[in-house]
């Protein structure tokens, strides 16, 4: 078996046997309310940072708006199966509706926003990424869509009125009310292993390789022949659509949905770039390990009420002077059991 | 009339901005990272006034005095345990460090001085000046703000530009080894400039409680996003251009909010840094970088 194969579906395994322990740990009453309360947020973040470690680590490109896509999702998911919920009343297929409707409008938001986005570099990409993310958030509170005898109605920026038995469908900053609560734990588990499946594929093919060789040097890249815009887009745009996708599983999972700066500002966007650079740039295993960890971190720590914030910024700092300080890197190196007891490297052994 | 007294308060927000937007100009230029924790600072400087002045009856100019010297010794400790042992390491390390920074000064925030919204006392005790018989009135934090903020921009200017300090941290900025080699204390140079940093977010922070006086433990991050925007807008970098990119910023999003949608204000200005960053890929004063093959 080839190595990443290998290491693929340790992935694939991982997920999976996490998935049967949590099941097992729910069916013998071992799991508190609280507990599975967190389990579908959990599985929305590590699709939205598998979502975006395909954009930082494998596009080279640090976005800060992935939140937006997350809105754009959520958003356009839920008012599809609100609109659906009379004519289609199996749950599994309304949501499948709502996850392809919020996957296709996240995609074509990032493809959007790409095309002129991927022409800047670096951290001014970074902050016009932020830009659009709250420009999308500022959009959707402003936003009103309804439905009545009359047909549809949709204003921006000013309240409109519709008939008494009419349907609200985004009441500007009250958001969406009363979704169908469609996500579960399966479910999420399911859109995990499937993006996971998407971003294995595309990194392992020809696409994701001619993405990586732009990521390690774009004008070698462009001399061989490899279409920049092409592919820089195409992974951006798949970055969004599986951001979009954890939205929709987000917004099923709550009886009102709001875009406030908490759920969908840059503040969300960071939290999920914090999981993909704690979990390694790169590793789509280490991104989920590291939104699972860092979820229940402040939930572990709830007995210590008021200071469990603060525990999970200076353990944040610790973390991230530990991996990544390169004298820490060097003391690890020496004194790691890898290293005493492990083959030597062909450098050690000269 | 109204037009004019709009256009007055986005200038004053603008110099806000102006004078928060150095901080993360001057940081980016020399260290090469996005200082996150930066609107935490300013954060902390409004409480450091507001502890002193509103709770212990300090006259107003010594508590301003304090909270620079807090903001600016807090900086450079940050600076020491955070971001020195990542100098070497990918800037997005430093850049995930930076935000633990941020979480960690707000939640010490939290617990030090609560949650509950603070109404902060204005420092600034210059009458109004009305003009056109009343019709326009220029508020006095307004003119103190302008008047700060150019004072500042002048100061740091002439420091950059004359001082021995000053050329050590241009040449810093220009290119780290090179400095190192012609004798310049690197590590020293980057306390400095996180020092100064500070120390104008401190100053930057009282101006903006005094406009906008509730206070609490996230009154920083907004404000600290925004003037970071208006760095890249002017050209990250670049003393000018935060100057530049602070008051186009305030302007637009003031009048923005009083003729377009209130609402809409902050979507309009973030519109127009994104249209600005495509026609000018650097900001309006930003250097342009020619790539080497």
């Amino acid at each position: 078996m080839k190595k990443t194969t290998r290491d693929h579906l340790i992935t694939f395994g991982l997920v999976v046997v996490v998935y049967l322990i949590v099941q097992l740990l729910i069916a013998t009453g071992n799991m508190s309310s609280l507990m599975q309360g967190l389990l579908v947020p959990m599985c929305t973040y590590s699709i939205v940072a598998i979502g975006l470690n395909l954009c930082v680590g494998y596009l080279g490109e640090l976005s800060i708006g992935h939140a937006g896509f997350m809105c754009v999702g959520a958003f356009s998911g839920a008012v599809v199966s609100k609109l659906l919920s009379e004519t289609v009343t199996n749950g599994i297929l309304l949501f499948v509706i709502a996850l392809a409707v919020g996957t296709l409008m996240a995609a074509l938001c990032g493809f959007l926003i790409g095309i002129p986005v991927l022409r800047l570099r670096g951290d001014y990409l970074a902050i016009v990424t932020l830009a659009f993310g709250e420009i999308i958030k500022n959009i959707i509170n402003v936003l009103y869509i309804g439905k009545d005898s009359q047909g549809f109605h949709f204003s921006l920026s000013n309240p409109i009125e519709i008939e008494e038995e009419g349907l609200w469908l985004i009441n500007g900053a009250k958001g969406i009310a009363k979704i169908t609560h469609l996500s579960s734990f399966t479910i999420g588990v399911v859109l995990i292993l499937i993006s996971l499946f998407v971003v294995y594929n595309l990194v392992n093919s020809r696409s994701g390789r001619a993405i990586m060789a732009i990521r390690d040097n774009r004008i070698s890249a462009e001399s061989v022949g490899i279409n920049i815009t092409k592919y820089k887009l195409m992974a951006f745009t798949i970055s969004a659509a599986i951001a979009g996708a954890g939205g929709v599983l987000y917004a099923h999972n709550l009886s009102t949905v709001t875009a406030t700066p908490a759920n969908f500002g840059y503040n969300m966007s960071i939290m999920i770039l914090v999981f993909v650079v704690l979990g390694g740039i790169g590793s789509f295993r280490g991104s989920i390990i590291a939104a699972v960890l860092l979820t229940l971190l402040p939930e572990l720590l709830r007995g210590l009420s008021d200071y469990r914030m603060l525990i999970y910024s200076i353990v944040l700092i610790a973390m991230m002077l530990f991996n990544w300080s390169p004298r820490m890197k060097d003391f690890r190196a020496a004194h790691s059991l890898k290293g005493r007891f492990g083959k030597k490297t062909a450098k050690e052994a000269e | 009339m109204s037009f004019l007294s709009n256009l007055i308060n986005g200038i004053s927000l603008g110099s806000v901005y102006a004078i928060i937007a150095l901080g993360y100009t001057m940081v980016y230029g020399i260290a090469k990272m996005l200082n996150f924790a930066h609107g935490d600072v300013i954060m902390i400087g409004c409480y450091a006034v507001f502890m002193t002045m509103s709770r212990q009856g300090w006259p107003p100019l010594l508590s301003v005095a304090f909270a620079v010297v807090v903001c600016t010794a807090l900086g450079m400790i940050i600076e020491k345990i955070a971001y020195k042992p990542l100098r070497r390491a990918t800037p997005l390390a430093v850049l995930i460090t930076a935000i633990g920074v941020s979480y960690f000064l707000q939640n010490s925030a939290l617990l030090i001085f609560g949650a509950d919204t603070k109404s902060f006392t204005s420092v600034v005790a210059v009458p109004p000046i009305k003009l056109a018989g009343g019709a326009l009135t220029i508020p006095g934090t307004a003119i103190v703000t302008v008047a700060v903020c150019l004072v500042i921009m002048v100061a740091l200017t002439l420091f950059i530009k004359k001082t021995k300090a000053g050329q050590a941290m241009l040449a810093v900025s220009e290119d780290k080894d090179a400095a190192q080699l012609m004798g310049i204390n690197i590590n020293g140079t980057i306390s400095l400039t996180f020092a100064i940093g500070s120390g104008l977010a401190a100053i930057a922070g009282v101006l903006f409680c005094s406009t906008y006086p509730s206070l609490t433990p996230y009154t920083g991050s907004m404000p600290g996003i925004k003037a970071f925007t208006a760095a890249v807008f002017g050209g990250i970098g670049s003393v000018p251009g935060a100057l530049l990119g602070g008051i186009l910023l305030g302007v637009i999003e003031i009048l923005g909010r009083a003729y377009i949608s209130s609402q809409l204000s902050d979507a309009i200005v973030f519109a127009v840094l994104i249209i600005v960053l495509l026609v000018k890929p650097t900001g309006i004063l930003g250097k342009k970088v020619s790539e080497k093959v």
